[in-house]
């Protein structure tokens, strides 16, 4: 007896040992410190997307380091550093991985906060989510995959460009760092010899404020906390003096303006396809119908509009509208009394009758459906982990992650122009006996937008990381598949959906070759 | 009749192996609570059913329907078997199958092998205390997933994938046929992975790790139980002691707050003419819960019980006279 609770006891201690809790390994959390590989110190050079010229916004000359006000700030960040706290270390550390990553991370989080369906009325339609009203059920915005693609693409576009004037007057103004003219400063993060007037730091901060109060617009109090807490990071590391972040700061902001006023005018706002309660978007219901198509249909109850209708008629980044329309828009998909249209429809149903754990996996992988970053958010992760590696300068980072987002955006505009002009149903609509292994997206099904985001994505950063080409190639593959698997779309809609991505990437590709800033 | 398990006192009625399907959102399987040891060297083992289904389900603390899902219902048959090492420690098992689908909507049905559930159970305790007998007991649990079945597809996946240990105390008392009996659970839950590598619960995790909120499960339950017959009224709540709200209109996810309580019956016949054969039924109902589905459910199952030697059984005449 006594023996039997002697092993009792020790399996039951295995056991325990075995399942405790243990804190998860969050990735980003441990990104090392940024320690730029090359300056860039000529990054005032490159090209910029909006901004006429680096110095379109004029910043102050800098007071000089033996000012007494300038040593006022230096005290300021050895005070800090005299009663140093755990978490403001940690804060620091934080922080210090990279402005622009960070402000991407926070971006993401964002777009999964808001990234909900909202849900219905009584009366069995859809209430539309309010810019004026940001913080009223349904919370604005809706950060859907259109959504979410637009706005990494303006806060990474503008960042870029800020960060291009910000060098440009670094090299200017040519004030060296804190700990540069001051050897008693401590310094907590990796030392460098870029000036530090303006703050890039506070320039990312700057813009990320501006901009996320267009985007996010409900959001000011945690956004407002996250510069807060930012900015001081870069004092307390004796990275910055006050006075480099107030101008680093000022400056992001004014370059964020002129993004804000393109985002205003980019006609994204009349993508919903529903004015004064008439729902304009039946037109290309009608259009279908008139081609003898069967159209598109909602397949949720109540029948929600469908996403996003005139998304695809949102100013682009990289090419005019009538390049896309000539050049990019793809051809039609199979019509649907066609025998290949049967042949596909086929195809989708044997993945919906043959569950199979791998190809869950990928599905559920790709998936980035509601309460994620979507699918751009995620193929801003992939970049950003393999970014981490590269030990980008800040304006790099900025420069890799504009080409990105607008490459990204390009391909939702692209990729919605399809979707409407063909109005293509999902299978699950043809054959109701299709089930799904995800969410069933509630718009056309022709093209994909994982495959046409994935196709656009592995162009650019095979072209930024070379070396990591095929990777990029494959993960855009497993990505586009996953649609197929998870019996959401044919394989007309991923194979297009990837050429027409892969389309949209040669032109980041032609940009990134010309400006300036070399590879 | 031969005699070959044994209750308290008024011993002599054929084990009840109850699975309760408590949280029909995640089908959990949870075995018994229940006062009644199997004696030495005797194997009871049997199968059983579960039906449940939900219309209404609570996002937060707002109950609603959705018409994508209609009607989501849970099959469930376990097999299970508990053994008497002595008459005060049993050694218990179940594993179940679940299949689970919606009646509307295009979610794909999901089913596979889930949990496998260990159990020992011990009474250090029983003794005549006022009009009636007082017997506690202890039972110590350990689940984990026996497939690769998947998690993160809520509400069709069949469970949560994580590994639970259960420490379970038990208090009954029986006055002639009326008995109660009180129990209460903590489980500690493993953390889990998933299949992607970031959510988003109340912040964004970069993981494919996610913590998943520990849990107390109380039961009680009370009723009139003789030699071929028993009948029994059920409260059983569930509480997860961390774990956030789905949020309007989102997907339930695995680390979600999930509370319910659940009334219910059951009943088991000792068959007179098959000795060690038991057939056993009932129902339950869920009155509250939070990130969970209103479920309703019903069960029945068959159990037959084996006495591995002669010896035992011999003993057990014994005891009789």
């Amino acid at each position: 007896m006594k023996k039997i609770f002697f092993y009792i006891t020790i399996v039951m201690t295995a056991v325990i040992i075995h399942s405790c809790k243990k804190d998860l390994n969050e990735v980003n959390l441990f990104f090392p410190a940024l320690n730029p590989a090359k300056l860039d110190d000529n990054a005032g050079t490159w090209k910029p997307i909006l901004l006429n010229a680096p110095d379109e916004f004029a910043v102050a000359a800098p007071i000089a380091t033996n000012a007494p006000d300038y040593i006022a700030q230096i005290n300021e960040i050895k005070s800090w550093q005299n009663k140093l706290t755990a978490a403001e270390k940690n804060t620091v550390k934080y922080w210090s991985a990279g402005a622009v990553l960070r402000w991407n991370e926070i971006m993401r989080e964002l777009v999964a906060k808001h990234n909900l369906p909202p849900y219905q009325n009584a009366d069995g339609t859809y209430p539309v989510p309010s810019a004026a009203n940001p913080l009223a059920y349904p919370q604005f915005p809706f950060a859907n995959p259109p959504y979410a693609a637009r706005a990494y693409a303006y806060v990474s576009a503008a960042m870029y460009d800020a960060l291009v004037a910000a060098y440009h007057y670094k090299k200017l103004c040519n004030r060296p760092a804190p700990y540069k003219v001051d050897a008693t400063v401590n310094v907590l993060i990796p030392k460098s010899d870029l000036p530090s007037y303006p703050s890039e730091d506070a320039t990312v901060i700057g813009v990320a404020e501006e901009l996320l109060k267009l985007l996010f617009p409900g959001d000011q109090d945690f956004i407002q906390q996250k510069a807060a807490e930012h900015k001081n990071a870069r004092i307390i590391s004796g990275a910055n003096v006050r006075s480099d972040i107030d101008a680093g700061e000022a400056l992001g902001k004014a370059v964020a303006q002129k993004f804000v006023t393109r985002a205003r005018g980019d006609r994204a706002g009349a993508a919903v396809g529903i004015a004064n309660g008439v729902d304009l978007w039946k037109e290309f219901e009608t259009n279908a119908v008139t081609k003898d198509e069967i159209p598109w249909i909602s397949q949720e109850f109540p029948k929600r509009p469908p996403m996003l209708p005139y998304f695809g008629r949102v100013k682009t980044f990289l090419f005019d509208s009538l390049t896309m329309v000539t050049q990019i828009r793809p051809a039609a998909p199979p019509s649907t009394k066609s025998d290949q249209f049967k042949k596909e429809l086929e195809e989708v149903k044997y993945y919906s009758d043959n569950y199979d754990r791998e190809r869950f996996r990928i599905v559920s992988f790709w998936a980035d459906g509601v309460n994620t970053p979507t699918p751009p958010g995620h193929w801003n992760a992939i970049a950003a982990e393999a970014f981490v590696k590269q030990n980008f300068s800040e304006v790099r980072w900025a420069r890799n992650m504009a080409l990105l987002n607008m490459a990204m955006m390009d391909a939702a505009i692209v990729c919605w122009d399809a979707k409407y002009t063909y109005f293509n149903p999902r299978p699950s609509q043809v054959d109701p006996s299709i089930k799904t292994y995800t969410g069933l997206p509630n718009f056309p099904s022709y093209i994909s937008g994982h495959s046409t985001f994935s196709g656009a994505a592995a162009t650019i950063l095979g072209y930024i990381l070379s070396s990591s080409a095929t990777d990029f190639t494959n993960m855009a593959k497993e990505a586009s598949v996953s649609r197929l698997y998870g019996a959401i779309h044919y394989r007309s809609d991923i194979e297009v959906g990837l050429v027409v991505g892969n389309k949209v990437g040669t032109y980041a590709v032609q940009r990134a070759s010309t400006d300036g800033a070399g590879n | 009749m031969k005699l070959l398990f044994r209750y308290p006192v008024m011993g002599r009625i054929p084990i009840i192996c109850i699975l309760l399907s408590l949280l029909s959102i995640t089908a959990m399987a949870q075995t018994d609570a229940d006062a009644i040891m199997m004696e030495k060297n005797n194997f009871c083992t049997g199968i059983l059913y579960n039906y449940s289904s939900w219309k209404n389900y609570w996002e937060g603390t707002f109950k609603r329907d959705n018409a994508n899902l209609g009607t989501v219902s849970t099959q469930m048959i376990g097999v299970m078997g508990n053994y008497g090492i002595s008459d005060k420690l049993n050694v218990l098992f179940s594993i179940p199958y679940v299949a689970n689908k919606v009646s509307a909507g295009q979610l794909h049905k999901m089913n596979g092998v889930q949990d496998l559930s260990l159990w020992v159970k011990y009474m250090p305790f029983e003794k005549k205390v006022g009009p009636g007998t007082l017997s506690l007991y202890g039972v110590a649990g350990y689940s984990f997933p026996v497939t690769n079945y998947v998690a993160d597809f809520l509400p069709m996946s069949i469970g949560v994938r994580s590994k639970n240990i259960s420490i379970r105390g038990i208090v009954d008392y029986q006055i002639k046929n009326w008995t109660a009996t009180a129990s209460a659970t903590y489980v500690n839950r493993s953390n889990i992975t998933i299949d992607r590598v970031s959510y988003y619960t109340t912040e964004m995790h970069y993981a494919n790790e996610v913590k998943m909120p520990d849990a107390m499960q109380f039961q009680f339950r009370t009723g009139w139980r003789s030699d071929r017959f028993l009948a029994e009224a059920v409260l059983s709540n569930w509480t997860t002691m961390s774990g956030f709200d789905i949020t309007k209109n989102n997907m339930p996810f695995p680390s979600n707050k999930m509370n319910m309580t659940a009334v219910g019956v059951g009943g088991k016949y000792n068959v007179k003419a098959a000795d060690g054969l038991s057939i056993i039924g009932g129902g339950n109902y869920t009155i509250a819960g939070r990130n969970v589905g209103q479920s309703t459910s019903v069960y029945g199952g068959v159990f037959y019980i084996i006495s591995f030697t002669h010896k035992a059984k011999e003993k057990q005449e014994n005891t009789k006279k």
